[in-house]
Parts: C-alpha cells; sequence; structure tokens
C-alpha cells in the first residue's frame, strides 16, 4: 500500500483508439475504479506514430506522487518512452516502463492499482500477465 | 575548432540533405518498412532548424541537445528516438564548452552512438543506422571527409544484410536485397559534416 495514493497507468499505442479502447476495457474489467488511467496513442496530428508531447502530457495527468507505470505497444512506442526516461525529465520522477503485454498488462495493472498496490507491485503484476499462456 | 555556428550548419546541411533525399528514403521504407522514414525525418529536422533559429544556443553542446530534443518530439516514428538520443547523448557528452576539438567530437559522437545501441539494442551487422554511424566514427579522426566515405560505405553495405531490428525484421530473408533507409539517412548525417565544414 502507498499511503492512499494511486499509481497512474499510461498505455502508449500508435493508435489513438487502441490506447483510448485499452484504456476503457482496462477499467470496465477492473470495476469502475479510479485509478488513474491515461491513453497516449498516435501522433498529435492524429494519424498513426508516436507523440512524445501526448506521453508525457498523459504521464503528467495520472501522476498521484505514488509513480507512473506506462505500458507500450511496439517499435516507436517503446523507444520512444525509453529515449525519454533515460535523457530527459520531461516524464514525472518515478516513472517506469513495464515490460508486458499491452492488453492483458493494462487489465492487470488497473485492477492491481486499484487494490491500492505500490509501483512495483503493479509493475511485477503487469509483467507476469506474460506468463498467462492460452494454449 | 568547432564552435556552436558550425553545428547549427551541420543541422542545416542534414535537413537540407533530408529534404532532397526525403523521396528516396521513403521509396526505401516502402518494401521493408512502413514508408514513412523521409517524410518523419524531414518534418523532424525542418522542426530542428525552426527551434535553433528560434533559440539560439550559444554552445556546440547546447545546439545538439536541443536538436535530439526536438527529433524526439516531432518525428513520430522510431528513428525521432534514435537520431534525437544520438544527437542529445552527443551533446551532453560535449559539455558546455564554447568551442571543441574535432578528436573531442569524434568521442562524444561515439558516446552518442553506444547510446542508440543500447536504446534500440542493435549491433552492427543488423542492417540499422548502426551499420553506417559505427564506420563513421571510427573513421572520423581522419576527418570529416574519411567519415563521410565510411557512413556512404557503410550504408552500401546493407543491401545484402537480412535485418535483426526494426519492423523490416518482421520480413526474414526478404529483407535482404534492399538497401536499409535508417543507414541511408545516417549517411546523410555524416555527409552534412563536411558541407557545415565547407569542404
Amino acid at each position: 500500500m502507498s499511503d492512499g495514493k494511486q499509481v497512474g497507468i499510461v498505455l502508449v499505442s500508435h493508435s489513438a483508439e487502441v490506447a483510448a479502447s485499452v484504456a476503457e476495457l482496462a477499467k470496465g474489467l477492473a470495476g469502475g475504479t479510479s485509478v488513474p488511467v491515461a491513453p497516449a496513442g498516435g501522433t498529435e496530428g492524429g494519424g498513426l506514430g508516436t507523440s512524445a508531447e501526448l506521453i508525457a502530457a498523459a504521464a503528467a495527468s495520472v501522476d498521484r506522487g505514488a509513480g507512473v507505470a506506462v505500458l507500450t505497444d511496439l517499435g516507436s512506442a517503446v523507444l520512444t518512452v525509453k529515449a525519454l526516461l533515460a535523457e530527459g525529465d520531461e516524464l514525472p520522477e518515478n516513472t517506469r516502463l513495464v515490460d508486458a503485454p499491452f492488453v492483458e498488462g493494462a487489465v492487470a495493472a488497473v485492477v492491481t492499482a486499484a487494490t491500492g498496490a505500490d509501483l512495483p507491485t503493479v509493475e511485477a503484476a503487469a509483467a507476469e500477465a506474460y506468463s498467462y499462456r492460452k494454449v | 575548432m568547432l564552435d556552436a555556428d558550425f553545428f547549427r550548419r551541420w543541422m542545416t546541411a542534414t535537413a537540407a540533405s533530408v529534404d532532397r533525399e526525403a523521396e528516396r528514403l521513403t521509396a526505401l521504407d516502402s518494401p521493408i518498412g512502413d514508408a514513412d522514414h523521409g517524410s518523419n525525418l524531414q518534418r523532424g529536422f525542418r522542426a530542428v532548424t525552426a527551434t535553433l533559429e528560434k533559440e539560439a544556443p550559444e554552445t556546440p553542446g547546447a545546439v545538439l541537445t536541443l536538436a535530439g530534443r526536438q527529433l524526439i518530439s516531432t518525428v513520430g516514428g522510431a528513428s525521432g528516438p534514435l537520431y534525437g538520443t544520438l544527437l542529445r547523448r552527443t551533446g551532453k557528452a560535449l559539455g558546455d564548452a564554447a568551442e571543441v576539438g574535432e578528436s573531442e567530437f569524434a568521442e562524444a559522437l561515439r558516446a552518442g552512438v553506444d547510446a542508440v545501441m543500447t536504446l534500440g539494442g542493435a549491433a552492427p551487422g543488423d542492417k540499422t543506422m548502426i551499420d553506417a554511424l559505427v564506420p563513421a566514427v571510427d573513421a572520423l579522426a581522419d576527418g570529416f571527409g574519411a567519415a563521410r566515405a565510411a557512413a556512404e560505405q557503410g550504408a552500401l553495405a546493407t543491401t545484402p544484410l537480412q535485418a535483426r531490428k526494426g519492423r523490416a525484421s518482421y520480413l526474414g530473408e526478404r529483407s535482404i536485397g534492399h538497401q536499409d533507409p535508417g543507414a541511408t539517412s545516417s549517411a546523410l548525417l555524416v555527409a552534412a559534416l563536411t558541407e557545415a565544414a565547407g569542404e
């Protein structure tokens, strides 16, 4: 537990629709939670791609002081978050890129964050989603 | 010695070169990528030129750090964080000096290239921008002209390689026979050094 503050979740996809829908799905499956979740999908112009500005704005909007977990789809989404974390001061302190499958990881992260879990616990729950075999 | 104006000219020359070659970069990116490399870099380096004019950074390190940050913000594809990290890390390695020697620049650029390899996980031979940048940094001790030739040679040498990083890697053996767009744009960046130096 982290003194009532919830971990924020940022969902970064090449597509604005994918990011927004996965955010809606994760919140819905978590049962109407108050966990701060923000999508950062596509480019600022509305195309497919990654926007550092949208990611930074989303991270700032979900930061409640308990850390921010960022989940991404692939390619430039991963590289942009890593570049922002490695080089700059654009993201809130205690922001982490979480190595997890995008949809399953987002659900696990939001459900876990809703319990008031801290950032490492949210991160572990999201990463564990890799191990849910389907066949 | 290389001053802030030299690095500004480097960025301006790169932007002009990317403008001239944007269609070719996108054409190279069509069979093995998502056909946006030219337009993405064009948008990025135009923004770099504009922000350098507006903010007028006064040291070599500040020019490259600002340029890198701008690329990360505006490119929208994987080349944004990759080129952005290259320039930003190189700029940070140059520190606050008003002028830097060519050997200091070579060392700083090597730190930038190392940071790109760490970020993207690519090694030489993976058919990426690294295949132009590593030979260029190795040749930089012999001057900008030598670095330019090494980068161009490195880009050409990506054609027979199979891609092991990025979207092109999904194509497996079908990526063989195409020159890598990232290595090609990296060669443009290195070639612009000779223009900035008036060679």
